[in-house]
């Protein structure tokens, strides 16, 4: 796995590079653009897989010029931020977008590493089940959630955005780790199963409303705890270490140090099964 | 040949295939992950008698640990994989989990696995937590100084027991003196331990006895006070006679530690540096000591 710090390296000449052809507000749903479906293909292949524009069948020959062939390398330029689902589902490869994503950017992907120069847009990593996400700017709503009705969220892997999130972040989540150095928005780790969130940044209001099992460690100012939390200790939670240690390894600047306890632990959401916890930094 | 003066017989050590493991043993001061890996490897050194045999290694600074904390790296053999799950839950349990401030990681990157954490974790009593982080999966189990962590699954791997040479010399000062230079090089080498007491053995054993029931005994002919009695193999002017046991957990580490070793160990008043073997008939691995000196 490479560093997250210098993930979105400059393009090489090993990689697909989609360019945007024109800026649109038009929604396009581009699930096709994934390291998994470009592998082995020929410019000409790619250039013939489907996308959609607005609800207008197209390929994505289309809407991007294609340079590059035969890799599971693939780099994103132009504006993107309207493009729907980049990188879906995929299990392999590095896929860099070099601007703004769209929403559902690395949904329901299992493998590989996805990086974002700069913003995402909501669902960011929904449902994953593995992989890198790493996004330099900020991220919307429902970062690694669960799409209304389903049951579970995020489910392995690791997701790391720099900026700000907004409401929900880590929307049941059952597993993995979520990092946001910004804020978050409001009830960040709703209806956690399980898995980590953890916010450097302020943590938003009503934090794991609902959550069963899970953590969530604020660093930053004293969240506004809901009353189904109680207060538990005072301790040096030694697994955020190894978190932490994990991070630094994945080239996050953090240290030991910036991260040290001890941590106010809060437990519940005692309206559920009251087995969730809440790390304050102190 | 002679290296130092000193005799260097030419045989070999005949060493033979057991299961390692490697843990890392962190804490909250470097002498807290000291005393627990000291412990979990204590009482550890003959698989004959011990069940396994243990070691550690040369403590590792906080950047070099799972947990950034100060930590030993605790290695463990036994005969199976089988036994290495019961020495290890044991050990781990009474020997790390009870020690304050601790908390216990795999340390080898392998894909074959014992249990460890997952049996352990229903000391927690319900309250135990998992955390599942890049495929490693973590229990935290509440204890009263706060958690005890500990690695679900600890790696082993097919490793090498029973490397060895003997120092026999004028006095047992002498011979205690070369024993102890010979292991103050080998406790650098990574990987390999010497499991018998400040890794010295005086107790040798032959794998015979007189006695129905008793499978070891005495090693006979390198006790200098049977002289005259039974067959010695000493030199002239030989009194005592220490061993040096090595396990690895490859070939490599356990070569690298005899070539450290046996070089160290010819000092003032060795006479010969020697080695135990079955002929080559039991052992997988031969370490030829002229070889080895010779690098």
């Amino acid at each position: 796995m490479g560093c997250l710090s210098c993930a979105a390296l400059a393009r090489t000449s090993t990689e697909v590079t989609l360019r945007r052809r024109e800026s649109s507000s038009i929604p396009i749903e581009a699930e096709t653009i994934s390291p998994d479906r470009f592998r082995g293909l020929s410019e000409t292949q790619i250039a013939r897989l489907p996308a959609y524009y607005g609800r207008r069948l197209v390929t994505l020959g289309d809407l991007f010029e294609i340079e590059g062939v035969h890799t599971d390398q693939i780099g994103v330029e132009g504006d993107v931020s309207h493009v729907k689902k980049i990188g879906y589902g995929m299990t392999r490869g590095s896929l860099t977008i070099r601007g703004d994503a769209g929403p559902h950017t690395g949904a329901l992907m299992s493998g590989g590493e996805l990086t974002i120069d700069g913003d995402a847009g909501d669902w960011l990593g929904a449902q994953m089940k593995g992989g890198v996400i790493n996004v330099m700017g900020g991220a919307g709503n429902f970062v690694g959630g669960a799409y209304p009705g389903e049951a579970r969220g995020m489910n392995r892997g690791l997701i790391v955005v720099r900026g700000n999130v907004g409401q929900e972040a880590g929307l049941r989540m059952r597993r993995g780790l979520i990092v946001v150095l910004g804020a978050t928005g409001d009830f960040p780790g709703a209806h956690m199963i399980a898995g980590t969130l953890l916010a450097l940044g302020r943590l938003g209001p009503r934090p794991g409303a609902g959550m069963k099992r899970g953590t969530i460690v604020a660093l930053g100012e004293a969240p506004e705890l809901l009353p189904a939390f109680r207060y538990s200790g005072t301790f040096e939670p030694v697994f955020l270490r190894f978190y932490i240690q994990h991070l630094i390894k994945e080239g996050l600047m953090l240290s030991q140090r910036q991260l040290a306890g001890p941590y106010l632990r809060y437990v519940g959401d005692f309206n559920e099964l009251g087995k969730g916890e809440i790390l304050v930094h102190v | 040949m002679k290296y130092q003066g000193v005799e260097i017989e030419d045989t070999f050590a005949e060493a033979f295939e057991m299961w390692g493991s490697r843990l890392i043993i962190t804490a909250a001061t470097p002498g807290w992950a000291e005393t627990a890996a000291r412990v979990a490897t204590g009482l550890a050194t003959s698989i004959i008698g011990c069940g396994c045999e243990a070691g550690v290694n040369r403590p590792l600074p906080p950047e070099r640990t799972p947990d950034g904390r100060p930590g030993v790296p605790a290695l463990f053999f036994t005969t199976s994989k089988e036994a290495m799950e019961a020495q290890l839950l044991t050990r781990v349990g009474q020997g790390v989990m009870t020690s304050p401030t601790s908390a216990c990681f795999n340390g080898l990157n392998v894909r074959e696995r014992v249990k460890v954490g997952s049996r352990l974790r229903y000391f927690g009593d319900g309250f135990q937590v998992s955390k599942y982080v890049e495929g490693r999966r973590l229990w935290r189990i509440p204890v009263m100084d706060g958690e005890f962590v500990v690695e679900e699954g600890m790696g082993v791997r097919p490793a090498v027991g029973g490397g060895n040479f003997f120092i026999m010399a004028e006095t047992q000062e002498a011979g205690l003196a070369a024993a102890e230079a010979a292991v103050a090089a080998m406790v650098e080498v990574p990987d390999a331990i010497m499991p018998f007491p400040g890794g010295i053995v005086r107790s040798g054993s032959k794998i015979s006895s007189k006695y129905k029931g008793q499978h070891v005994s005495s090693n006979t002919p390198y006790c200098p006070t049977l002289r005259g009695q039974t067959e010695v193999e000493l030199p002239e002017g030989a009194e005592a006679v220490f061993e040096i046991v090595v396990d690895g957990l490859d070939e490599g580490a356990v070569r690298k530690a005899l070539q450290a070793g046996i070089p160290a160990a010819c000092g003032d008043g060795v006479l010969r540096i020697s080695a135990g073997n079955y002929g080559g008939k039991l052992g997988k691995y031969q370490y030829h000591l002229h070889k080895l000196v010779r690098g």
